[in-house]
């Protein structure tokens, strides 16, 4: 029994089902990850995982209990975090007033937490009375995962953190990824550089048209053939 | 089945009015009946608009307004005097305005930076005073002609009919200039712009006295039926009176009624017939592809605000429209006297009770709510005194309830706009194939 | 010398302090819409009308206050009266939520559902008000009328002209600085406040993070009603209490929220007093103010006045329009269209 898992989730938006008979999960401290090509359904996997899409089958369990039924707001409260895609940080808002919403639901002191975070993200606390709006590409997806850090998940959910930046930040953003896992939070991350990702993770699943089309170690995946020859370039 | 359903709706609809002719008398039911009519105009050309579109007029009342200008301008005599008086002035001060708007867009479309905006105001200034110096003396010139009388230009001297076109074109004209600022923005700017065009449009009215003599109003407008007094002494109209065994005077009242609802039904059933044809064709298909589902149709190189444009503008003309034969029923132009209430907000009323995007719909609901409308009055009035009859003479809330009863009026139609809107937003006959 | 003295005095008179009560008054209007879209993201047709309904509340409380002897001289009874009637209206418009726009946000309606069930809100409201209070012209300031009479400060100054100050516009301008500094105190540094900002700038993401929508919508309208409340009745202080009156101060309340930056509160303020010194100034009629400064033979016979004030809504809307032809999201960037 994993940490967090969806299993067989079947769904979608509207009418048609984008996801079918869709299973993905990761333990406490390791890190799953999920590619294929675009529009295999990675981030509608990741949001009917959260709750943000109704699957009419399958189930997500979180230690041990059914949350199938649960909204996103209370898997929040659960234990979740998840960082969107696109539109994940508050623009208007500064970094520090991000990093206070992210812990809205919490009513103890947060400040350890924060300062955890500007640790992880040196950057952050330099910038901290900036608008999220006028950082980089990269400084702005460091804020986004610090908001989610806030709630202090035991599952920390990443849909592509490093589309847009460029290498050096991604290998940046990829170490801070491998010290979060480290601290035992269980990491779910979807991502477009495939072949770095898998590099990093326990767990790798390729998902083509909603379906599980390869599970296995990251490990194995790089050395699986047929996945080199069609998801990572040869 | 759905047929048979609208039939009896609107056989229904016919049943209440004739209710109102046994009951009170043929004379107020016609007078309910004629402004069905106009009402349901007005819904139709309205329900062009949201029902086809989806855009959100809250200015109904100023479209209306312009087409009551059409009758004025089109039917009254001239006044000579003011126009040797001034005429010339106001045209010269309009071309003056017109120089000027086209000086600004020119300027804007050649500089940049901070000498357009500098240019751009220089002109504005010069050209506001400038046209202003024109336009001034004209005005006092034709406003002091025989003030208590005319005072204004007067107008072609055209049969009132003729107006009801015009009044569409002028109505078209404001709603060009509208959609080309608010369309193509958010939905709700479009509501805001002509919320003001139409409080800006009676402002005007109101005051420029040389136009339409102001809240002076204009009575006596020319009538597209004959006079009641004319067929009571006409030979053909006394035989035929008497060959159906009714007083002349109250027959003659009643056929005019009768002549102006013909002329209103051929109107509408012309409209009615117009916008069915519309909603039908390829590009009624594809207005209401582009209501459903924008960004589709935006994908596929449709170009939405120009389609909008059309639209609103074909609505406003058919307000307008109503607007004049609004004003020509009348027989008077009373600027004081348009109010949102009745001309902008009890037209939607007529629109969402109706059933947005079904023509009938507009048609039935344009009907119904204007019979209610009436009739609430009188129902009203003797709900308070019900409410009222247990309470004392000198009881000052008793006297004040029935002094408010009027404004229940207000409430209920509000009520009833937010009911259907919740429960039924279909109306009462659906668009067909629905949203 | 004086001449330009005196010139400056009647300018001051008739249209600085005018405007800037005026200006306040409409801020605190804008300030009301802005948040309504902000954070419900549409038009609020029936916000001039929730004006109009606190302040009939905070007459009627005056009127008792008044009847019982109740005073607070020099300064005016209705603000005693205020708060209840922010109360009233609160709950006014907590039930309207609940009735009316609560179902449309369910089932996430196109914005313009909202706007127009807002048009259907504002009629009854406007009916409401009418019933209870009726349509006509309503006085209820009492208190000392005048802090600077233009008579005293002519004895005192000697000067030919005179300059009001009346205590409703000082009133007006000190109340709106207070409200002001208190709302954007809790926008900036409460908890609560910053979770409003949040929920504004990305809806998706406040729910991620747990904020809850119902509570944020619950408090906007809480904090719109009390500045529909206050800014009604200030101008209804100011100048009178008419219902037509407030509905027509829809058009001026829009523009200066669209000035400004639709959703923007810093907007909402300048544009208030963007639009009301347009309208103060171009409808003051200049013939003495020019009288004082140009030479004899050039003194204008005219009134010299750009617009009647019959037409002060059109310089509302042209401001309107010249903003959405040239800069739709207003000065400070407001909401993307
Ligand atoms: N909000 C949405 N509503 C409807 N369909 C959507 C939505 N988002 C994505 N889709 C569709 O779902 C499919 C999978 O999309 P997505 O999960 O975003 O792919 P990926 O993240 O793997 O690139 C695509 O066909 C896309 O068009
Ligand atoms: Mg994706």
């Amino acid at each position: 029994m994993s940490f967090l898992s969806g299993e067989n989730m079947t769904g979608g938006y509207g009418a048609a089902d984008i996801l079918h008979d869709c299973t993905i999960a990761v333990e406490k401290g390791e890190i799953a990850v999920i590619v294929g090509p675009n529009g295999a359904g990675k981030s509608t996997a990741m949001k009917a995982v959260f709750g943000m899409l109704s699957i009419h089958t399958g189930r997500v369990v979180l230690d041990g209990t059914d949350i199938s039924g649960l909204s996103p707001q209370d898997r929040v409260k659960a234990g979740m975090g998840f960082v969107p895609q696109t539109n994940n940080v508050f623009t208007s808002l500064t970094v520090q007033e991000n990093l206070e919403m992210g812990a809205y639901i919490r009513t103890d002191d947060f400040s350890e937490t924060m300062e955890r975070v500007f640790e992880l993200f040196p950057i952050l606390k330099e910038k901290r009375n900036q608008q999220a709006g006028e950082l980089s590409g990269g400084q702005r997806q460091q804020v986004a995962v610090g908001r989610a850090l806030m709630t202090q998940p035991k599952v920390l959910m990443l849909d592509e953190p490093t589309a847009g930046v460029s290498p050096i930040v991604m290998d940046e953003l990829f170490d801070n990824i491998i010290e979060v896992a480290k601290t035992g939070i269980a990491i779910l991350m979807v991502e477009q550089n495939a072949r770095q990702a898998l590099n990093i993770a326990d767990k790798g699943y390729v998902l083509v048209q909603g379906r599980n089309r390869f599970t296995d170690t990251g490990e194995a995946l790089l050395a699986n053939p047929e996945v080199r020859k069609s998801f990572l370039g040869g | 089945m759905r047929i048979h359903r609208n039939v009896l709706l609107f056989a229904g609809m016919f049943g209440l009015l004739a209710i109102v002719g046994f009951g009170q008398s043929w004379s107020v039911a016609l007078t309910i009946f004629n402004l069905c009519l106009i009402s349901s105009v007005m819904a139709l050309g309205v329900n062009i608009q949201w029902g086809y579109a989806g855009l959100f007029n809250v200015g109904i009342m100023g479209f209306a307004a312009l087409g009551g200008v059409a009758a004025v301008l089109v039917s009254k005599p001239p006044v000579t005097e003011a126009w040797s008086a001034g005429a010339a002035g106001i045209g010269l001060a309009i071309i003056s305005l017109g120089v000027t708007i086209a000086a600004t867009i020119y300027a804007r479309r050649k500089l940049t930076g901070r000498r357009r905006s500098l240019v751009s105001f220089a002109i504005i200034v010069a050209g506001f005073f400038i046209t202003r110096g024109i336009f001034d003396p004209s005005v006092s010139a034709i406003e002091a002609i025989e003030p208590a009388k005319t005072g204004y230009l007067g107008g072609l001297g055209l049969p009132v009919i003729v107006s009801w076109a015009v009044g569409g074109l002028f109505a078209a004209g404001a709603a060009w200039l509208v959609g080309k600022i608010a369309l193509g923005l958010r939905s709700d700017y479009l509501a805001i712009a002509t919320l003001g065009i139409s409080e800006i449009i009676i402002a005007v009215l109101k005051n420029e006295d040389w136009l339409t003599r102001g809240v002076k109003n204009v009575a006596g407008l020319d009538r597209p039926v004959p006079r009641e007094i004319e067929l009571q002494n006409t030979d053909w109209f006394i035989s035929l009176a008497d060959t159906l065994g009714t007083n002349v005077i109250s027959f003659s009242s009643i056929f005019v009624k009768l002549s102006y609802s013909v002329l209103f039904a051929v109107v509408l059933l012309a409209i009615m017939w117009l916008s069915e044809k519309a909603l039908k064709s390829p590009w009624g298909r594809m207005m209401r592809a582009i209501r459903d589902n924008r960004d589709a149709a935006e994908a596929m190189g449709k170009d939405v605000t120009r389609r909008h444009l059309q639209v609103f503008i074909l609505g406003s003309a058919v307000v307008g429209i109503a607007g004049a034969m609004l004003t020509t029923l009348d027989g008077q132009f009373t600027p004081g006297t348009y109010n949102p209430l009745r001309y902008t907000f009890l037209i939607w009323v007529m629109v969402i009770v109706g059933g947005s995007g079904n023509n009938w719909g507009s048609v039935l609901g344009g009907f119904l709510i204007w019979f209610v409308w009436i009739e609430a009055e009188p129902v009203g009035a003797w709900l308070m005194d019900v409410v009222t009859s247990g309470m004392s003479e000198g009881n000052g809330l008793r006297d004040h309830l029935l002094k408010s009863a009027p404004h229940m009026r207000l409430m209920v139609m509000g009520m009833i706009l937010l009911l259907v809107l919740r429960f039924s937003p279909r109306g009462l006959i659906p668009e067909k194939g629905g949203r | 010398m004086t001449d330009i003295l005196n010139a400056l005095i009647l300018f001051a008179n008739f249209v600085l302090v005018p405007a800037t009560a005026y200006g306040a008054q409409l801020a605190l209007g804008a300030l009301g819409v802005t948040l309504v879209f902000g954070i419900l993201r549409f038009s609020n047709f029936a916000h001039g009308d929730t004006m109009a309904f606190g302040t009939m509340v905070t007459i009627l409380v005056t009127w008792w206050f008044q009847s019982m002897g109740v005073s607070i001289h020099p300064l005016p009874t209705a603000l005693l009266a205020l708060p209840f009637g922010i109360l009233a209206t609160v709950g006014m418009l907590l039930a309207t939520d609940r009735l009316v726009y609560r179902f449309y946000r369910k089932v996430k309606a196109a914005p313009i559902v909202f706007v127009m069930s807002s048009v259907g809100v504002m009629f009854v409201m406007n009916g409401i008000v009418r019933f209870i209070i009726g349509p006509d012209d309503q006085r209820f300031a009492d208190g000392e009328r005048f802090i600077i009479k233009a008579r005293d400060f002519k004895a005192a100054t000697g000067m030919a002209e005179g300059l009001t100050i009346k205590v409703s516009q000082a009133l007006t301008l000190g109340i709106a600085v207070i409200v002001v500094i208190a709302l954007f105190w809790f926008l900036q540094r409460t908890r609560t406040g910053k979770s409003m900002r949040a929920f504004s700038d990305n809806e998706d993401l406040a729910l991620l993070s747990g904020i809850s929508p119902e509570r944020v919508v619950m408090i906007t309208w809480i904090i719109a009603a009390a500045l529909a409340t206050i800014a009604g009745t200030l101008y209804g202080l100011d100048k009178s209490f008419k219902p037509f009156t407030y509905f027509q101060l829809l058009l001026p309340i829009f523009a200066a929220a669209i000035v400004g930056g639709i959703g923007n509160p810093l907007g909402a303020i300048a544009g208030g007093f963007v639009v009301a010194f347009s309208e103060v100034t171009i409808t003051y009629a200049y013939k003495k103010f020019l009288r004082y400064l140009l030479p004899e033979n050039l003194e204008p016979d005219s009134l010299v006045q750009l617009l009647s004030t019959d037409y002060k809504f059109a310089v509302s809307f042209v401001i309107l329009v010249m903003v959405l032809l040239i800069r739709p999201t207003g000065i400070f960037k407001g909401k993307v269209l």
